[in-house]
């Protein structure tokens, strides 16, 4: 009795620590995020000061300077162009991952690893060649440009993602659909898609975030028409001044709408990321 | 379930609706009889100005849209650069430095800006400072004009130094101003001594460190374009440079460039500071330094020459690939002419009119006042700004912190990054500079090579 007593506090003891290890790291991981957040209402030199001050101020002053630098046309940009390469990619990534996942052909591992190997190139290694291209055919500042790389540059992810939820749907679901006369149509949209809802809304989140982070394509691609958010934010750092507050209000307002996204969507993604794991 | 597919599909007629509105890649649209120029400008404060006044350009000029694009220093360079080598054709007005002008005039990438500048009433290009105006030229004709210019100088505490019993000649040698940095220490313990720019690249360490190259009397190539980077002269001036920053510089130098320098001498951590003139903007603005007013100007350090200010200006050219070059000039014009500089002081005041580009803003009796410990310093070490006050030896290239060839942004940032790492103390100032040597000699061989044909 005494034994079990003692592993029993034993495990509570371990299991203690363990949380106050998790609290530990996951506050470390959360303290940038906070930091930028506090940054952003603090006068410049409020912010910039060393050692970092902790209380001071508050100001919405950086906020009201955002809306005064025009960020509306960033933002629509970035909006448009990730809603529309989203949609896109889920569009190709869903047929494709089922013919590879459901219907695998003889080649099936090759296709997947050529769809994977367009990653492995660093897209700087490119540039020139799709700088000079988009220049050729007038697409250049153009948001078009940026939906079409977007959706390249999202769409092996996607497929890789898609296939393997698609795996974990039982054959014999959609055999027996297809017993009772579903078409092929019918058993990927009403059947296969609501099993996995959540590994859709995954995919759908990570093509999201990928596209509204994107700064590289973006820097060399656009100019004024088609610039994105976080073009925006680059511009208010500057070497001839003090710039932390501004471009710390600047990233708190841009990373809003994908924070949004991804709480709106909390539920169905821990389901879709784990659900590899359930079997 | 229906229900919720209903609102998908919805979501989805929403996204296609907008598809369509979106047109041709463009989200928002202009005044359709207008002509859109498109600017790429560095954001650094006085640009960031401009942009905000632009509105009272647009509305003398109503046929004229300005769209802007606002980038860091090494974003915007990198993409102007790429935009006008290959012919992009982005943008109608593009800023550019002495750096690039007369590289890119060369190559014909920029248009001639002289007889659109004489053709313009009162513009008056004589009006530039001529170290500036020389420096923009290429064959005696500007294809860029000033917005603002800047050299180097020395700030101090004035403060601190009566306080301490120390004063600072109006032109001080590197010695003296070793010398008063350790003084300084012994008096505020406190306080750093000077800070110096240790952060790798050839427009940060670099900056500072090749004007107190020249003034030891180094140069990295010789006239035949041998690299002299392991010279006993560099040796001595990076040496001195070196030891400088870690007895009585910052901590962390090897990570310390302009902002962060800003940010020490503004909350009155150290004593001195070796920069750009254009950091009176930070140093006599009370909302960004407790120093406003406490502050002294010394000129650039010198050991074997008269000068050793260095010589930067961002300037405006147009891309020989624009369509509108006659709206683009109307909008440099606007933003460069001798008007501009009240334009600025109405707005915000006249600490903060761009300085060192036109001599006729110095004498502007309320500017001349604002100015008043800071005017004639920055003058004075722009016109001296020229290679023969600042090096002891002829070198084949153009440029006193830079050399004006197109190998120098990637060369210099490898040199730049082996200080960087001497500063650190990783490596030795000799390993530092026997590696930079090499990296010289490749670049001095293809010239040689070049002149050989």
């Amino acid at each position: 009795m005494a034994a079990l007593d003692t592993a029993v506090q034993t495990r509570r003891r371990g299991g203690g620590a363990l949380t106050v290890l998790t609290w530990f790291i996951g506050l470390l991981f959360f303290f940038p995020v906070f930091w930028m957040v506090l940054t952003a209402f603090k006068r410049e030199t409020d912010a910039a000061t060393d050692p970092p001050k902790l209380f001071f101020e508050p100001t919405l002053e950086q906020f009201g300077n955002l809306f005064d630098a025009g960020a509306g046309t960033y933002f629509l940009n970035s909006l448009f162009a990730t809603t529309v390469s989203t949609l896109l990619v889920l569009l190709l990534a869903v047929p494709a991952a089922y013919a590879l996942a459901i219907r695998p052909v003889k080649r099936t591992k090759d296709v997947l690893f050529f769809f994977i190997s367009t990653k492995m190139l660093p897209v700087v290694a490119v540039i020139v060649p799709i700088y000079v291209i988009a220049g050729q055919i007038g697409a250049l500042d153009n948001v078009w440009m940026l939906i079409v790389l977007y959706t390249a540059m999202n769409l092996p992810i996607a497929v890789w993602m898609m296939r393997s939820f698609l795996q974990e749907v039982p054959t014999e679901v959609l055999e027996a659909a297809q017993m009772d006369g579903a078409t092929l149509r019918q058993n990927i949209t009403q059947v296969m898609l609501p099993m996995v809802a959540p590994g859709l809304a995954a995919t759908a989140l990570i093509c999201v975030i990928f596209a509204w982070n994107e700064f590289f394509f973006a820097v060399n691609l656009t100019a004024s028409q088609a610039a994105t958010v976080p073009l925006f934010l680059v511009g208010f750092m500057t070497s001839e001044g003090l710039y932390w507050a501004q471009l710390s209000a600047a990233a708190t307002l841009a990373s809003l709408p994908v924070v949004l996204a991804g709480w709106a969507a909390q539920k169905q993604l821990v389901r879709g990321l784990s659900m590899g794991a359930i079997k | 379930m229906r229900a919720r597919r209903i609102r998908i599909a919805a979501g989805l007629g929403a996204v296609a609706l907008t598809t369509a509105c979106a047109g041709a890649g463009s989200l928002t649209s202009g005044s359709s009889d207008a002509t859109t120029i498109v600017v790429a400008i560095v954001s650094n404060p006085q640009m960031t100005d401009a942009i905000s006044l632009s509105d009272q350009f647009t509305e003398e000029h109503p046929n004229i849209n300005v769209d802007f694009v606002s980038l860091p220093e090494n974003e915007s360079r990198a993409k102007i650069t790429a935009s006008v080598a290959t012919g992009g054709g982005e943008f109608d007005v593009v800023m550019v430095s002495n750096y690039e002008t007369s590289m890119w005039a060369e190559n014909g990438w920029l248009v001639n800006l002289q007889p659109y500048a004489d053709a313009t009433e009162n513009y008056d290009t004589e009006d530039f400072l001529e170290p500036v105006r020389e420096s923009l030229s290429y064959e005696g004709d500007m294809y860029s004009v000033p917005f603002y210019g800047e050299s180097s100088f020395l700030v101090y505490r004035k403060d601190i130094f009566d306080e301490a019993g120390l004063t600072m000649p109006e032109q001080p040698t590197w010695q003296e101003v070793r010398d008063r940095a350790a003084a300084v220490e012994q008096a505020r313990p406190d306080m750093d001594g000077i800070c110096l720019r240790g952060l790798a690249g050839w427009g940060e360490n670099l900056a500072p460190l090749n004007t107190v190259i020249n003034t030891f009397g180094g140069r990295w190539f010789d006239q035949d374009w041998n690299a002299q980077l392991d010279s006993p002269e560099v040796r001595e001036a990076v040496e001195f440079y070196v030891d400088l920053v870690q007895e009585h510089g910052q901590e962390g130098a090897a990570t310390t460039g302009f902002a962060e320098c800003a940010t020490r001498y503004g909350q009155g951590r150290t004593a001195m500071w070796y920069d750009a003139t254009s950091m009176v903007n930070v140093v006599e603005s009370p909302d960004d330094s407790v120093t406003a007013g406490l502050n002294g100007y010394a000129q650039a350090p010198v050991v074997e020459t008269e000068a050793s200010g260095w010589l930067y200006t961002w300037s405006l050219a147009i891309p020989s690939t624009t369509e509108h070059a006659d709206e683009a000039w109307e909008f440099i014009s606007w933003m460069t002419d001798k008007e501009y500089a009240h334009t600025v002081a109405e707005a915000y005041g006249w600490e903060r009119v761009p300085p060192g580009a036109r001599q006729s803003t110095y004498e502007i009796p309320e500017y001349a006042e604002v100015a008043e410990a800071y005017a004639e310093p920055t003058l004075q070490a722009i016109r001296n700004a020229n290679q023969d006050t600042t090096m002891t030896r002829p070198v084949p290239y153009e440029g006193i912190q830079f050399l004006a060839i197109p190998e120098f942004q990637d060369l210099g940032t490898r040199v730049g990054q082996q200080i960087s790492a001497a500063i650190a103390g990783q490596i030795s100032v000799e390993e530092a500079l026997e590696q930079s040597q090499n990296y010289a000699e490749t670049v001095g061989e293809s010239y040689q090579q070049e002149e050989g044909e």
